[in-house]
């Protein structure tokens, strides 16, 4: 068993990737809790999406990454808050316009240079094992800030996510705090990118919170187990991607979804199969 | 950003001594001003019309009419997230958006009971006005929670998870957030609708409870015979206020004519049938 355990860990490039899914793992379903109990599972699908543009030109011109993520994902999420603030357009709709818009765009900026289906499929489900040191470094830092924030707002962003009237009648800055929330949504979408990619991103934010949903009544203890979940995830599925050899990003999805399944059937008075009364 | 800023550091203005608690000067809303920000083609269609009225510290008001009457918002106004077409509501002298003293119990149906949030976590939330941002509740805050859970009679629910509660004890957790949150001036958004008689009778003793201290009550409510009997004065609104006084002067044949019109028959004798059809308006 130990000798199972540590015979990945002889490779830098797998502790790399371990403690970059970790830190996804656990930033990715704190802040999913939020996504959950607001039901913005569709906005988080489609800001991951539309941050695609912004990656492939940031790629062309050789900077990291991160960096074209980052632009295009706040202006994106500003762009949502705006067009969903007018009321002109249904929200899912305004969405989904942008949302499907900005990927083509990605995807066409792509298409138009060398190595198409390879990198597409590296932004689309992730490049875990190709990690760098400065890669990490990125995720560690805007991760370690993203969980600063949700700490540090904890109470405004639960009144605000609980009963948005009180909100208003306590005067908090209900505009400048739903758009901090979108912004942090957007900044991990960008930490994540590498360990699950575009296209599997949502189940990161929302099948550990979900899964903690069902386990847990107050919300401090909700995000510790969804982080827990999340962290597990991205380890296990790390062993699993090495020893089975599939593709790690959709073995760390592959992992949450089944604990979500054994929590959705067997959770203390919840499950599906222990349900009391 | 400085208007972030500004909220941020915000805590309430002072109140103005003398004036009412509440009080409104031809208030008007045009559903073309926007109630969710929708212009409609009814250019001259009115949500509410040259409302005006005052109320004083510690009176407890029924507001009273059919769907769509107005009554969601008149509290929208007096809350503040609505501002009027014309007219000014002020609030100890000065517009709602100024206060904190200003709680909502809002319609149980507009609650995600499943939330993760403890009966004494939904309590604290009236504090977070009054803690201020980048601070954790004091033992003070602690204190007042628990102390307004006494008042309403559920100190024991106090680690129960919000889905878990009866509806009446729903309904005495929203009030004591209000009380943790100091309100001076209480909406109660049809706190009574579902409630058996013994939970509608703990609701207002509660009620009771909060006059010495001066609290002002408004009640969004459907039942005309809690109204005319539990309350200071009836409001009788349907667009604009009907009527507006004690009960036996306010609930006559002729002003429920006007404010319910076809929803009510006067049978031969003069007893009214009320088709009134309840709860949630907008």
């Amino acid at each position: 068993m130990m000798t199972w355990l540590l015979e990945p860990l002889q490779f830098s490039f797998i502790v790399r990737a371990l403690i970059a899914a970790v830190i996804v793992g656990i930033v990715c379903s704190v802040l999913g809790t939020y996504v959950v109990l607001r039901g913005m599972a569709f906005f988080g699908d489609a800001l991951a999406h539309t941050i695609l543009p912004g990656v492939v030109i940031a790629f062309l011109l050789g900077w990291p990454l991160a960096v074209g993520a980052l632009i295009f994902g706040v202006l994106t999420a500003l762009g949502i808050g705006v067009l969903t603030d007018r009321g002109s357009l249904k929200e899912d709709t305004a969405i989904g316009v942008v949302f499907a818009g900005l990927f083509a765009l990605g995807v066409a900026l792509l298409s138009a240079s060398g190595n198409y289906t390879l990198d597409l499929a590296h932004f689309l489900f992730g490049n875990l094992l190709g990690v760098t040191a400065g890669d990490l470094w990125v995720t560690a830092v805007l991760g370690a800030i993203v969980l600063l924030a949700v700490f540090l707002f904890y109470k405004e962003f639960l009144v605000v996510s609980f009963d948005a009237v009180l909100a208003v009648t306590l005067r908090l800055p209900t505009t400048f705090l739903r758009y901090l929330l979108l912004i942090l949504i957007a900044v991990t979408i960008v930490v994540s990118l590498q360990v699950v990619g575009i296209a599997l991103m949502l189940a990161m934010f929302v099948t550990p919170a979900a899964a903690a949903s069902l386990l847990t009544r107050r919300l401090p203890t909700m995000m510790g187990v969804a982080a827990l979940i999340g962290a597990f995830s991205g380890v296990a599925g790390l062993y699993a991607s090495y020893y089975m050899n599939i593709a790690s990003g959709p073995a760390v999805v592959l992992v949450a979804t089944f604990i979500f399944l054994i929590v959705f059937l067997f959770a203390p008075g919840r499950g599906v199969l222990l349900r009391s009364a | 950003m400085a208007e972030i800023v500004r909220q941020i550091a915000h805590r309430g203005v002072a109140h103005e001594h003398g004036r009412p608690t509440l009080e409104m000067q031809g208030v008007t809303v045009a559903y073309a001003a926007g109630i969710n920000g929708v212009t409609t083609t009814r250019g001259t269609d009115y949500a509410l019309k040259d409302v005006s009225f005052q109320v004083g510290a510690g009176e407890r008001i029924a507001v009273v009419g059919p769907n769509g009457a107005g009554k969601s918002t008149l509290f929208k106004l007096i809350v503040g997230t609505l501002k009027p077409s014309q007219g000014d509501v002020t609030i100890f002298g000065h517009g709602p958006s100024g206060h904190i003293c200003i709680a909502y119990v809002p319609q149980r149906s507009q609650i995600d009971w499943g939330f993760p949030v403890t009966v004494e976590d939904v309590v604290m939330m009236g504090r977070v006005g009054q803690i201020g941002f980048f601070r954790w509740p004091r033992r003070r805050d602690w204190a007042v929670v628990h102390h307004s859970l006494e008042r309403v009679g559920a100190a024991h629910l106090a680690r129960k998870q919000i889905g878990e509660l009866s509806g009446g004890q729903q309904q005495r957790v929203f009030v004591a957030r209000a009380l943790a949150q100091e309100a001076e001036l209480l909406l109660l958004d049809e706190p009574l609708t579902g409630l058996d008689l013994p939970s509608q009778e703990a609701i207002f003793e509660i009620l009771d409870g909060l006059r010495p201290d001066g609290v002002t009550v408004l009640v969004a409510t459907h039942d005309l015979n809690l109204a005319a009997e539990r309350f200071d004065r009836v409001m009788l609104l349907n667009r604009k206020i009907v009527a507006l006084g004690a009960a036996t002067a306010v609930l006559t044949t002729d002003n429920l004519l006007a404010a319910y019109g076809g929803h009510m028959t006067v049978l031969n004798d003069g007893d009214m049938l009320l088709a009134d059809t309840c709860c949630d308006h907008d």
